[in-house]
């Protein structure tokens, strides 16, 4: 809504016994984050 | 209507029904209206109700007793739909007692936003001004101006579908029921249009505008936390600069805070010195809780707060896989 890139905020259910999924899926965001890159919004002093 | 109101006032006083009557009086400027607090049978005169009456007098009901003064056992209080609403809410969350509040219900056309007029006179000194049915005349030094109303009424009561009480005890004069307003979201939904860049231009050039000065959240019937997370120091939750990032922080956070919780009654956009679009993020959160939960925001007495109930077969698509 404020224009945040969706890709950056995601959730997700995990259980403490579930480790290779947990793995997964933290690659799958970082993976999905470092392809658009660092925010620009909302952070202090950053380049508009 | 108003005499009549005034005579139901009295008759609650005289009977010993409340201690104190909340209301509304003729302000000191032209177009205004002060609180008033009406504890004798000779003061009921001054009590007014007119499109001037914006104050949502419900904030005078909460435990902090800095606003009344002492705590009273019986309240009667004048109530527009929003400002019903907002009891209503007060209500679910146990902040009063439904027994000790005499809720005065009275018919509301919409109430003036000074912004809009001061726009139409130039930020001119209004001098004389007078209201009839459908018109509103102003006089100045050096300007004579009769403006539609609709064209100075708040935003959230051009999209106001409850202008009544929908919970009341006493209601003056005769009510308007619900209102059929198709587009309530209409300004969500053209922002919702846009791209995420234009999106995000517009909240950091609407916020940029923004004091901190905490106006809207004084205001606002559904901020009554002894403590607000803004004036915490420990842990400090935001930072309290007024730059532009701190404060779409600040405003995001209320609005999750009063998610659910809003009435939309506009207290906010009318205390709003920098004139910030305050509602949009407000109306943003209202459509999503009234299409994933179909919940409207004190309605219902009964109902619990729907953002502290749960229910199984809740749409759960924002989770990832």
């Amino acid at each position: 809504m404020i224009g945040i890139e969706p890709e950056r905020v995601q959730f997700s259910w995990i259980s403490a016994g579930e480790g290779e999924r947990f793995a997964n899926i933290i690659e799958k965001i970082t993976n999905e984050v470092k392809k658009i890159g660092p925010a620009k919004r909302l952070v202090k002093g950053a380049k508009q | 209507m108003i005499q009549n109101l005034r005579t139901e006032v009295k008759k609650l006083l005289k009977d010993k029904k409340v201690d104190i009557i909340i209301g509304w009086e003729k302000g000191s400027l032209p177009l205004s209206s002060t609180p008033a607090f009406i504890q004798k049978e000779e003061d009921v005169d001054r009590l007014i109700f007119d499109e001037t009456c914006r104050n949502n007098l419900t904030t005078y009901l909460t435990k902090d007793k800095r606003k009344l003064g002492k705590t009273y056992d019986k309240i009667g209080i004048i109530v527009k739909g929003c400002d019903a609403r907002s009891i209503v809410l007060y209500s679910i969350e146990q902040q009063i007692k439904r027994e000790n509040i005499v809720i005065i219900g009275v018919p509301c056309n919409g109430i003036l936003e000074k912004k809009k007029i001061l726009q139409k006179t130039d930020g001119k000194e209004i001098l004389k001004s007078k209201i009839d049915g459908k018109n509103v005349h102003l006089k100045g030094r050096d300007f004579d101006l009769t403006i539609p109303l609709k064209d100075v009424l708040c935003d959230s009561c051009l999209t106001c579908k409850y202008p009544d009480a929908p919970v009341h005890d006493i209601f003056i004069g005769k009510p308007r029921k619900e209102v059929d307003i198709k587009d309530e979201f209409k300004n969500v939904i053209d922002f919702e249009k846009k791209s995420s860049e234009e999106r995000w231009e517009y909240i950091k050039e609407e916020y940029s505008k923004c004091i901190r000065c905490y106006a809207c959240r004084n205001v606002c019937p559904a901020c009554y936390c002894n403590e607000c997370f803004v004036d915490q120091n420990d842990p400090q939750w935001i930072g309290k600069t007024p730059e532009v990032t701190d404060s779409i922080i600040f405003h995001l956070i209320r609005n999750l805070h009063v998610a659910g919780r809003c009435v939309d009654c506009g207290a906010c956009v009318s205390a709003c010195p920098a004139d910030l679009d305050l509602r949009i993020m407000n109306k943003k959160v209202e459509k999503e809780i009234k299409e994933r939960f179909d919940y409207t925001a004190g309605l219902d007495i009964n109902e619990k707060p729907v953002m502290a109930s749960y229910c199984e077969n809740e749409k759960q698509d924002f989770i990832m896989g």
